[in-house]
């Protein structure tokens, strides 16, 4: 796709507007370049639609003798690639039957040529059209059981496109078996048929009715398993299978019908270790494309740490991890900010409760990383003074070490600048640090901070924070029960 | 570990408390990721997978004897032979999708025990995965595919057979094996256009001498082509044929 950078932006304003309406429709599209085609001589991709008289003429044509036929065939198939001629073709009186006929044929090169023009037809951007392969289900199920790769591999991209079309798809093709036929197809050793069953199976995950109508029977079946063993498979190879079954597990795990099953699988220590292996590939620059990997797996841990589940926390307590995390945000810093903002996100959950990563945090002297992240863009300013907030509030031996890390002049700083949600948030860290360690307290008032929050003073939503702290400026000292206490059981070197 | 007091509430007017935070599938925060996955899903974005030449060998033909047909990719080999052999039923040579179907269609097709059991219980098996429902008649299975699972009524792999050779008998099993061929040739093809058939399965009919089955052993009433699963050709095992994917 050649894009100037004006039709780039359009693009990006048009998906966060689908995807803000839960309207962001993904279809995928397998088409072989024309030149690998076998024998077929004078194959050239029309530059118009065909008439109506052309494409009925080309459904006689495959009524015919067997080369007749395969010609025809292959000519649709290639015309098919335009809407309009889609649309044309549904609406010929007994298209669909014939071509459904030529679909279920045994002649094996009938059969492929078919089978490419239903998923052509899948893949329309015209509901209208997508749902005319309706009568092709039963069948595009049934082949899933077949053995051959290729074949197979078509018909699981062209399941996948027709579900995602709409709700009465799926109403057709639960009762039809759909999860049955996949647990069955999941044990293929194939990769390019596992990737397509990913596929299927994340489109039918993220349906709006899910929660509801397939997860629970999802679940119920073999396939938890198998997706847990996928997820972490061939990652050196290809990781197109690993990348479906991570969007699986992320539809599953957000949807929270039941994470305790996944858990008592073994999800938790299963991402964890794919994470600690996702980041040596990071730090070795081995294959592209990895954030599409990451990004769910950071996902279903964040949601499945909120679920507060007995145990969790112990299995993912690995300070590995933190580093995992923090290679992840360095590489990809410039070029996908989202994968920032989405480990942020798992190191606040990490944070938020549990004292081991506040302390890993500081251990392992990732505060400067953090505090680096600050001026990225306001929704990682505000996840980073959020984890801020959660190692400050553990406490003064907390808030001491985050004190000597320099917190003060990145927070002088980002009051400046902030808008009044990142502003709010740094008045409460600020909070806890004079809280707890008010020795910071007066350092931030030697460094300008007074006139950093004068600013902020009038604010309806920030002024009563505003006036407590600068209330602060004019109080003595005083040394708080917990400083004293502290400053001989703290360590303040690093071990 | 560094130490930590027991957790106070915030301290009014301020109002921090460490929450987790859970993100549904709508959430704000998970926006560019999930557009993100959405370009790579349509091709936008550069695939993760490795796209692989499909090998071009020079012609061979099919092994099975009585077929003729050629080819030049180990791919269009296996999936004829997919198609074709894999599953075929020895007695009147139907080729099916699935080994599942091919079991279901012999036992019903061509197990004398199957029809004398049928008679006092409900033997034919639904034929969606996962549905253990059986029936007393073929009609009642089909109701049953067509009400519940949605099925089309003209469903190809759910024939049923002729009434001609599925009424009660009390003939020897050689008697019956005996009325075999002529049925076949009258039976209703599995394909609705009759130019489908290809031109194998037919000659190997007609040629079926008639000596050859009677002389059938009971025993290999069950016997059929197969190859167990995890045999297939070429690569398949390790990388699988993929298609080359088309960038928009």
């Amino acid at each position: 796709m050649v894009c100037c950078l004006q039709s780039v932006i359009v693009l990006f304003v048009a998906l966060r507007k689908a995807r803000k309406q839960q309207q962001l429709i993904s279809k995928r599209l397998l088409r072989e370049d024309t030149q690998n085609g076998e024998g077929k001589a004078g194959m050239e991709i029309p530059t118009d639609p065909l008439s109506e008289q052309e494409v009925l003429q080309l459904l006689r044509d495959t009524q015919k003798g067997t080369e007749e036929r395969k010609k025809s065939l292959s000519c649709l198939r290639q015309a098919l690639q335009h809407k309009e001629t889609q649309q044309k073709f549904v609406r010929l009186e007994g298209s669909m039957r014939v071509l459904i006929g030529l679909f279920t044929s045994s002649l094996a090169d009938v059969q492929m040529e078919a089978a490419h023009c239903l998923h052509e037809l899948s893949h329309s951007s015209d509901p209208a059209v997508a749902e005319a392969c309706l009568p092709a289900t039963s069948y595009l199920l049934t082949y899933l059981s077949g053995h051959s790769i290729e074949f197979t591999e078509l018909c699981l991209y062209t399941l996948g496109n027709l579900v995602v079309e709409s709700e009465a798809v799926r109403k057709q093709l639960l009762p039809q078996g759909i999860i049955s036929a996949l647990a069955s197809c999941i044990q293929s050793p194939h990769e390019a048929v596992l990737e397509g069953l990913g596929y299927v199976l994340s489109q039918l995950l993220q349906a709006k009715e899910a929660s509801i109508e397939i997860i629970p029977l999802v679940l119920d079946s073999a396939l938890p398993q198998h997706m847990l063993q996928l997820v972490c498979s061939n990652l050196e190879l290809g990781m197109g299978v690993a990348v479906e079954f991570a969007w699986c597990l992320h539809y599953v795990v957000c949807s929270c019908v039941n994470n305790a099953l996944l858990i008592s699988q073994g999800i938790m220590s299963t991402l964890v270790l794919l994470l600690l292996e996702l980041a040596s590939m990071v730090s070795k620059a081995v294959a592209d494309g990895l954030e599409l990997l990451i990004c769910p797996v950071l996902r279903c841990l964040s949601n499945l740490l909120a679920e507060e589940m007995e145990g969790c926390n112990m299995q993912v307590q690995d300070e590995r991890l933190l580093v995992a995390l923090f290679t992840f945000m360095q590489y990809f810093l410039n070029h996908h900010l989202f994968i920032v903002q989405e480990c942020l996100w798992l190191l606040n959950n990490l944070t938020a409760d549990e004292p081991f990563f506040c302390s890993a945090m500081l251990t392992l002297d990732l505060i400067p990383a953090l505090l680096q992240l600050l001026p990225c863009s306001r929704m990682v300013a505000l996840l980073v003074l959020t984890v801020l907030c959660n190692i400050a509030e553990k406490g003064c031996a907390y808030c001491q070490q985050l004190h000597q890390k320099a917190v003060l002049s990145s927070l002088i700083s980002i009051l400046t600048l902030s808008d009044a949600e990142v502003a709010g948030q740094c008045l409460e860290l600020l909070h806890l640090l004079f809280l707890h360690w008010p020795e910071a307290a007066a350092d931030f008032f030697t460094q300008a901070g007074l006139q950093a929050l004068e600013q902020h003073q009038h604010h309806p939503e920030l002024q009563e924070r505003v006036r407590a702290l600068m209330n602060l400026a004019t109080q003595p000292t005083a040394a708080s029960p917990c400083s004293l206490v502290s400053s001989a059981a703290v360590p303040s070197s690093l071990p | 570990l560094l130490p930590v007091p027991a957790r106070a509430p915030p301290q009014a007017p301020f109002r921090f408390s460490p929450r987790r935070l859970r993100c549904p599938r709508e959430h704000e925060l998970l926006e560019d990721g999930d557009i993100h996955r959405h370009l790579y899903l349509q091709d936008i974005l550069v695939s993760v997978t490795q796209v692989t030449e499909k090998p071009k060998v020079s012609e061979f033909s099919c092994h099975i004897a009585g077929c003729c047909q050629v080819f030049d990719t180990l791919e269009g080999y296996e999936h004829h032979y997919n198609t074709l052999h894999r599953n075929v039923c020895s007695f009147c040579k139907r080729s099916f999708p699935s080994g599942h179907l091919l079991d279901i269609h012999i036992l019903e097709w061509h197990d004398s025990l199957f029809q004398i059991m049928a008679e006092k219980q409900s033997m034919y098996q639904c034929l969606v995965q996962g549905c253990v429902e059986k029936f007393k008649s073929s009609k009642d299975r089909k109701d049953h595919l067509v009400t519940v699972h949605l099925y089309p009524s003209d469903f190809r792999f759910d024939r049923p057979k002729k009434a001609k050779s599925s009424t009660k008998h009390s003939k020897s099993p050689l008697l019956q094996n005996a009325s075999m061929p002529v049925d076949i040739k009258t039976f209703e093809q599995p394909q609705v256009d009759s130019m489908e058939i290809s031109p194998v399965e037919n000659m190997e009919n007609a040629s079926q001498p008639l000596s050859s089955l009677i002389s059938l052993p009971p025993e290999k009433h069950l016997n059929r082509s197969r190859i167990p699963s995890t045999i297939c050709f070429g690569q398949g095992a390790a990388r699988g044929f993929k298609s080359m994917r088309k960038k928009i």
